[in-house]
């Protein structure tokens, strides 16, 4: 299967250092053209909305940032479900280097949405089912940040935010249903955003910024990992260093 | 079968010579309940409409309180080892612990709820219903709590990354369980929907949350 | 360009988002050098990975 074979030649680190290394400027390149352009189309070619004016220029931003958020956690999902099934050697690099990511797109979703609340519903912030479910996921986000920061043991803290990775992804659709039932049955008036119908003027905007933005991850993610890598062998370096300059002959293994 | 039970009245025991523990669960209960008309004022109107969301919230701080403790004592004497050896598969463990729990800690707290809610003003009506959802809700509570305990054992400031974890992972029983208490104080037909969803999230945290517990005690062990 | 009567939403939304692209960016590249730098100085020294020896320990 593609997506087998593909994993596969990932997996040797050193391999993947020089892979990364040739994909970032391409992957850079395309992702600032793309995001260009669809700056341009955002500002000079979409018309205002019916109802909401020039504010719905926010979704161009709003709408990428609230996908990738959803989509780099379920990379974090699948990786640590790498991790903990086929033990591959890049999964706990890849989910290591995805989670502050994904946490700085959920934050720029969470302020977006907040700024595009203000002027649409008067206020900064309203328990909307999608800016509730997205604060949720942002905890989750947390969370992983923070138990592998709070566990010394690397491998360890690897597993550990995996388990919690997969456990959060199972529990997220239920999260968002809980979050929507709340709303539907606990408000007499559900207040939405008014998506636009989508007219092919604003749809492509929208679609080029998504695109560009998830390209732009996908180097920062490569960038990520490589300096992930760098880090790990360092360590490696510097406990070489120790046993040498401590006289420690190295294990026979 | 029978190991499994003699876990869960092993721990009963423990817990019942160290009563002081349960005691300040309950205090604590207790005192972050009666914080809210401190602050909010005496507006019984106020303080009834808020009820039901102010005893879920309280139960779930109150739980998180003893969440910690539940894997820690063992493996610090060196018993979850033991355990994990054993005969008893360690997802059975994980169960059998979050079964004591939530007789130790989950019940206790219900039947204090509604002794509680009369300091909130709330309306006759909602009490049978509060001990309701909170029976139903509360193992939810104690078995996917020990998920966090589990992940969590190790940790340094292991009870605030405790709180941290556990909260968005308890969003679907808290929000049910207020909704449950609501539409049933509303008089709308939205407690049955809402109660049994509740009662589900329940039973399938019971049969799917000691599995990842136990796997993130297998790591832990290692 | 006139972007109506909420254009400071507007702009803020986009200069928040610009604003932290670019310290996320910026931080990539800096610790990238960053670590790049420490181990070009720990191999200067002589330091070694086993695995330039033998098989990597993964």
């Amino acid at each position: 299967m593609a997506m087998q074979t593909l994993t596969q030649r990932f997996a040797n680190p050193t391999r993947f250092m020089a892979l990364a290394a040739r994909l970032l400027p391409w992957a850079s390149a395309l992702a600032a053209a793309l995001i260009a352009v669809g700056l341009y189309m955002a500002f000079f070619t979409a018309p205002p909305d019916y109802q909401q004016g020039h504010t719905a220029k926010i979704m161009y931003v709003h709408v990428p940032a609230a996908w990738l958020s959803m989509f780099i956690y379920a990379l974090i999902a699948a990786s640590s479900f790498g991790l903990l099934v086929f033990r591959h050697p890049l999964a706990d690099v890849s989910a290591k280097a995805a989670a502050p990511i994904g946490a700085v797109f959920t934050f720029l979703c969470l302020v977006t949405g907040s700024l595009w609340g203000k002027p649409m519903w008067g206020a900064f912030w309203a328990w909307d089912p999608r800016l509730t479910s997205v604060l949720i996921l942002f905890f989750l986000y947390l969370g992983l940040i923070a138990l592998r920061s709070s566990i010394e043991d690397e491998q360890l803290a690897g597993n550990l935010t995996a388990i919690l990775a997969v456990v959060g992804i199972v529990i997220l659709p239920i999260i968002r249903f809980s979050v929507d039932w709340n709303s539907i049955h606990q408000q007499p008036s559900v207040s939405r955003i008014g998506m636009p119908a989508i007219h092919p003027s604003i749809l492509w905007p929208l679609l080029v910024m998504a695109v560009g933005m998830t390209v732009l991850f996908a180097a920062l993610h490569l960038k990520a990992m490589r300096n992930e890598i760098l880090r790990r062998r360092l360590k490696t370096l510097r406990m070489a260093e120790v046993q040498t300059a401590s006289g420690l002959a190295q294990p026979a293994e | 079968m029978t190991a499994f039970w003699q876990l869960v009245a092993r721990d009963l025991a423990i817990a019942w010579r160290e009563g002081g523990a349960i005691g300040i669960t309950l205090g604590f209960y207790l005192i972050v309940v009666a914080m809210l008309p401190l602050g909010l004022g005496p507006d019984l109107n106020l303080l009834s409409r808020i009820a039901p969301g102010v005893l879920w919230v309280a139960l779930l701080l109150a739980a998180l309180l003893s969440l910690g403790r539940l894997f820690e004592t063992d493996y610090e004497d060196g018993s979850l080892e033991v355990l994990a050896t054993g005969p008893l598969p360690l997802e059975a463990v994980a169960a059998a612990k979050s079964l004591a729990h939530w007789i130790t800690t989950g019940v206790p707290l219900t039947v204090l709820a509604p002794v509680v809610g009369l300091l909130l003003n709330l309306p006759p009506e909602g009490y049978g219903v509060l001990v309701a959802t909170m029976l139903a809700g509360t193992p939810a509570i104690s078995f996917i709590g020990a998920i966090g305990a589990a992940l969590t054992l190790r940790a340094r400031r292991g009870g605030v990354l405790l709180a941290l974890l556990m909260l968005p992972l308890f969003v679907p029983t808290l929000t049910f369980g207020i909704s449950s208490v609501g539409a049933a104080l509303l008089g709308t037909e939205a407690f049955a929907p809402s109660f049994m969803i509740l009662v589900a999230i329940s039973l399938a945290s019971i049969v799917l949350a000691p599995l990842a517990a136990a796997a993130a005690l297998r790591f832990q062990l290692q | 360009m006139d972007l109506g009567p909420h254009a400071v939403y507007i702009w803020a939304s986009y200069a928040v988002v610009a604003v932290v692209l670019a310290v996320l960016i910026g931080w990539l590249v800096f610790d990238g050098r960053r670590q790049q730098r420490l181990i070009d100085e720990l191999e200067a020294r002589g330091v070694r990975r086993r695995s330039s020896r033998g098989t990597e320990a993964h």
